[in-house]
């Protein structure tokens, strides 16, 4: 193994790592903000390790190879930049999103030791 | 005008970004060759002269020009990030939580600074964002372990951290 494949191996494990806690704190936590905590903090950083495993790929084939086939590679890296921006964008919105949805249909928060949003009409 | 410029830069730097690599060209594909750079430079200046009163409105000019500072709290955010999944990470393994939605005046004005910061604590310790306002300074955020506080000021410092400050330098 050269250091190439281990650089790899350890993104892609820590990315693996926070994503599955955040599948297991999806069913672990009571309620749907609860939810949103576990799935939208640890869905966005294993993203990141997984995107830059990616990008770890595509410069050890950019060493690889060369000629015409090598633009496949640069490729792949920008469109994982790209992904990556428009996650890092969507994801907490798309949070915000739903636990605004929640509240205003009236889901109340389970454990809650305040509310101050109870007095919002 | 800033906005237009504004709007032009974002669009042909996101052109180059999807040129790179493609066709037959070499390790960069298309991305040295006139003719793409020509390509892109028309399709931006039209995109811009269509979309800059959507994509750049005048009070988001002020983070265009301060770019500089807004590379210097990307690795403040990531930080705040890494903390915020140990955190979870440990709630998730021990299930400890005491969850609660609380109200914060953080006296952001524009919507530019509320954007910045609700995005920011969305992904950082705790917090989560349930409602913000575009006429109103406060803001509603889930906070998964409420600690308790007395004034406004320590409930800011307790939800936000540094993010209050960092959405008003950026953002105001």
């Amino acid at each position: 193994m050269d250091g190439w494949t281990i650089a790899m191996i350890v993104l892609l494990a820590i990315s693996i790592f926070f994503i599955l806690l955040g599948t297991i704190g999806l069913h672990r936590f009571p309620d749907v903000y609860t939810r949103l905590h576990a799935a939208t903090k640890t869905t966005t950083f294993g993203s990141i390790f997984l995107i830059a495993a990616v990008i770890v790929y595509g410069a050890f084939r950019l060493t690889e190879v060369s000629g015409d086939n090598a633009g496949s590679f640069m490729h792949l890296i920008g469109m994982s930049i790209i992904a990556l921006l428009a996650l890092l964008f969507t994801n907490p919105t798309g949070a915000h999103a739903i636990a605004r949805a929640a509240r205003r249909t009236g889901v109340e928060p389970e454990q809650a030791v305040i509310d101050d949003y109870r007095e919002v009409k | 005008m800033l906005t237009f410029l504004m709007t032009f830069i974002g669009v042909f730097l996101l052109y180059l970004l999807m040129v790179l690599g493609t066709g037959d060209g070499g390790t960069f594909g298309y991305l040295f060759h006139w003719e793409e750079l020509v390509a892109g430079l028309i399709i931006s200046l039209v995109a811009a002269a269509i979309a800059r009163t959507v994509l750049g409105k005048a009070e988001n000019t002020k983070l265009f020009v301060r770019f500089p500072l807004f590379l210097v709290y990307i690795p403040v955010w990531f930080a705040a990030l890494a903390k915020a999944n140990l955190q979870v990470a440990v709630m998730v393994i021990t299930g400890k939580i005491r969850p609660g939605i609380v109200r914060i005046e953080p006296g952001l004005k524009t919507n530019l600074g509320k954007t910045i910061l609700a995005n920011s604590i969305t992904l950082t310790p705790g917090t989560l964002t349930v409602d913000a306002f575009d006429d109103r300074e406060e803001m509603y955020i889930h906070w998964i372990k409420v600690k308790d506080t007395k004034t406004m000021d320590e409930r800011i410092k307790g939800v936000c951290g540094s993010f209050a400050g960092w959405a008003r330098r950026l953002a105001e």
